[in-house]
């Protein structure tokens, strides 16, 4: 139980549930291996013609190499897409509850040190605001708060957690990363689902990145899935942030192994990754390192070709040219009708500010149209839960 | 003489169990009467009462639902869905899927022999998916299955019956219908299957996935027709690579 990585942005906090790192040392051992500048139009060429990726091939799907070829990619990203998921399309909604956060994390909205309006939802609120979601046709919604322990402590996730079952079939979570044993309480409330994401798995640009708060610990927020998972969770889903770090393609490898080498582990867990990219935010972030949109299919059709199973969410804060585009190779998730704020989906509170900037602000119906007009079909329920 | 399908107390002139929640809702009347389909599946998550894009909305009147446990990893949560089946009016025919493995979706054996005695003493038509194993097959008829449903490849791969020998062990020994599900990803393979002698063909991907959907219904019908022809008439025997001795080795005998 002594078990501490090098990595270790800090020590862990008292109460922080330890687990066996061996998932993160070998995440980071791939990651150690991946040499994107190696990879030739010949390692290319092998992974497309492959049935089966390893690793390696995945590598090369992100690499420069394969820029040349991403129509290629992306025709074999379709049919794989269409094979395992038809022309569906799951819609869903985030709703934000709470926007204190314990964390000084130097490119985001939520950041403590940055005066942003605050504000959580009462008990009522959740419910008028999930009410009003799901007069909308959706089933699916993503529970959201600022990581703090202090005003969004476990009973209160749990109330929105109760209060969305109230409504919803599918409900997840993308709150702070917890110990296994809350998310078994948070799933007996009726989650089933966990997003937490690494923003970046570079330990050391992880700790010039995240300044203050409970986030600074790598590797707690790594083992995070597993956690979920060990506490009765059905899915989870992972995320860089792409574009915290110098290469984008380091950062989408270690991802990407990181749900390969939980489902090695754990084989019944529904896998999924989520596409978010640097935006601007009210941080005044300045980024370097841009991660263009075509670098973001690169990263989303190499997901698809080296786990053909998993799901695929794109970000509202992508464009709807993007994120329409995308859905027809590769992405399986989309959110509609999305509010960052505080309080957005009904006029109960004086808006707390959001995380980032929305770039796409079209409500369920008209995503729902443009599913349909490309041909695919747009999924308002995909789920049945365990303890009707 | 009639050659109908029989599953626990229902006939069907049709062999072609088609699938569904692979192609667009609006698609499946005109999938379904191309096919000569009788019975399609559906996934129970898909459907979604009194709401949106709702599945069971847009299945013709005449074709009978085979709603299936996907999402399902306990023979528990499968009982949960099917009665969810039948509360939502589809019926007591349900297949049964039982999976714990995501990056496969193979069919766990073990605990679908167990939902099968769970289904069928909560008078459910049970029909499970499964990977071609004599012995569970032969569990499963005890537990009391009314079909039995092996696949042929990994489901979605369109790669054909990879697991045939064993599928025809089933059908040799198992006194209950055959439905090859999962895998086969074009007619001939289905033609195949049916002269083996299984009696039904279940098809979703390949079906799904062609550039013109009604137009490969229509193909497997034909083909699943064929298949079921060939194996009523009998088929020849096959001459092996090396000729058969013309003077025969029991030809001594005086008696």
């Amino acid at each position: 139980m002594s078990y501490r990585a090098p990595e270790d942005a800090c020590e862990y906090m008292p109460r922080m549930e330890v687990v066996d790192g061996s998932l993160m040392e070998s995440v980071l051992e791939a990651e150690r291996s991946f040499d994107p500048g190696a990879y030739t139009s010949a390692d290319v060429l092998r992974a497309l013609s492959s049935d089966r990726l390893g690793p390696y091939d995945f590598g090369a799907l992100l690499s420069p190499a394969a820029v040349p070829y991403l129509e290629r990619i992306a025709e074999k990203a379709r049919r794989i897409t269409r094979e395992h998921f038809g022309n569906s399309v799951c819609m869903f909604t985030p709703i934000y509850c709470s926007n204190y956060c314990d964390n000084r994390c130097v490119y985001c909205g939520f950041n403590r040190d940055n005066k942003i309006k605050r504000a959580r939802l009462t008990p009522e609120e959740v419910e008028v605001e999930m009410s009003n979601i799901a007069s909308t046709g959706l089933t699916d919604i993503l529970i959201l708060t600022g990581e703090s322990r202090i005003h969004s402590d476990v009973e209160y996730l749990a109330m929105c957690v109760r209060t969305a079952r109230r409504h919803f079939e599918s409900i997840g979570l993308e709150v702070y990363p917890l110990n296994s044993g809350e998310y078994r309480y948070l799933h007996e409330c009726g989650a089933d689902y966990v997003t937490v994401f690494q923003e970046t798995y570079d330990p050391a640009r992880y700790e010039q990145l995240h300044r203050g708060g409970a986030k600074r610990i790598f590797s707690y927020r790594f083992n995070a899935q597993e956690r979920a998972v060990m506490g009765g969770m059905r899915g989870v889903a992972f995320g860089a942030l792409l574009g915290l770090r110098d290469d984008w393609r380091r950062d989408a490898f270690s991802c990407g192994m990181h749900g390969y080498l939980l489902q090695r582990k754990y084989p019944w867990a529904e896998i999924s990754y989520s596409l978010p990219r640097l935006r601007p935010c009210s941080s005044h972030w300045e980024d370097d390192n841009a991660v263009g949109e075509k670098d973001l299919l690169q990263v989303a059709m190499a997901y698809r070709l080296f786990m053909p199973f998993a799901g695929e969410t794109i970000s509202t804060r992508e464009l709807p040219r993007f994120r329409d585009g995308i859905v027809n190779i590769c992405a399986t998730k989309i959110s509609a009708g999305t509010s960052v704020r505080i309080g957005g989906h009904s006029d109960v509170k004086d808006q707390g500010d959001g995380q980032f900037d929305l770039s796409d602000t079209r409500d369920v119906e008209e995503v729902r149209t443009a599913l349909r007009g490309m041909g695919l079909q747009p999924v308002f329920n995909d789920y049945v839960r365990s303890d009707r | 003489m009639s050659d109908d399908l029989i599953i626990g107390k229902k006939r069907f002139r049709s062999k072609f169990i088609l699938g569904s929640g692979k192609f667009s809702l609006d698609m499946t009347r005109k999938v379904i009467e191309s096919g000569g389909v009788e019975i399609a599946t559906l996934a129970v998550r898909r459907v979604n009462p009194d709401g949106r894009e709702n599945v069971l909305d847009y299945m013709p009147e005449s074709v009978t639902l085979l709603p299936n446990t996907s999402g399902a990893r306990t023979a528990e949560e499968a009982l949960t869905i099917a009665r969810l089946a039948r509360e939502l009016g589809c019926g007591d025919m349900i297949k049964i899927e039982i999976i714990r493995d995501t990056r496969y979706l193979l069919p766990d054996n073990a605990e679908t022999v167990r939902a099968v005695r769970l289904l069928a003493e909560d008078g459910f038509t049970a029909m499970p998916y499964m990977m071609p194993d004599l012995t569970a097959a032969r569990d499963m008829a005890a537990a009391g299955a009314a079909a039995v449903m092996p696949l042929a490849a990994p489901i979605g791969s369109n790669r054909g019956l990879l697991t045939g020998d064993f599928i025809k062990m089933m059908v040799e020994e198992i006194d209950l219908p055959i439905i090859v599900d999962a895998g086969i990803g074009r007619p001939s393979q289905a033609c195949e299957a049916m002269e083996m002698g299984c009696a039904a063909v279940m098809a979703n991907t390949a079906v799904a996935t062609a550039s013109d959907v009604p137009a490969m219904a229509a193909a497997f019908r034909m083909a699943i027709e064929a298949g079921r022809k060939a194996y009523l008439a009998g088929p020849g025997r096959v001459l092996k690579d090396r000729g058969e001795a013309s003077s025969p080795l029991t030809g001594f005998l005086g008696e």
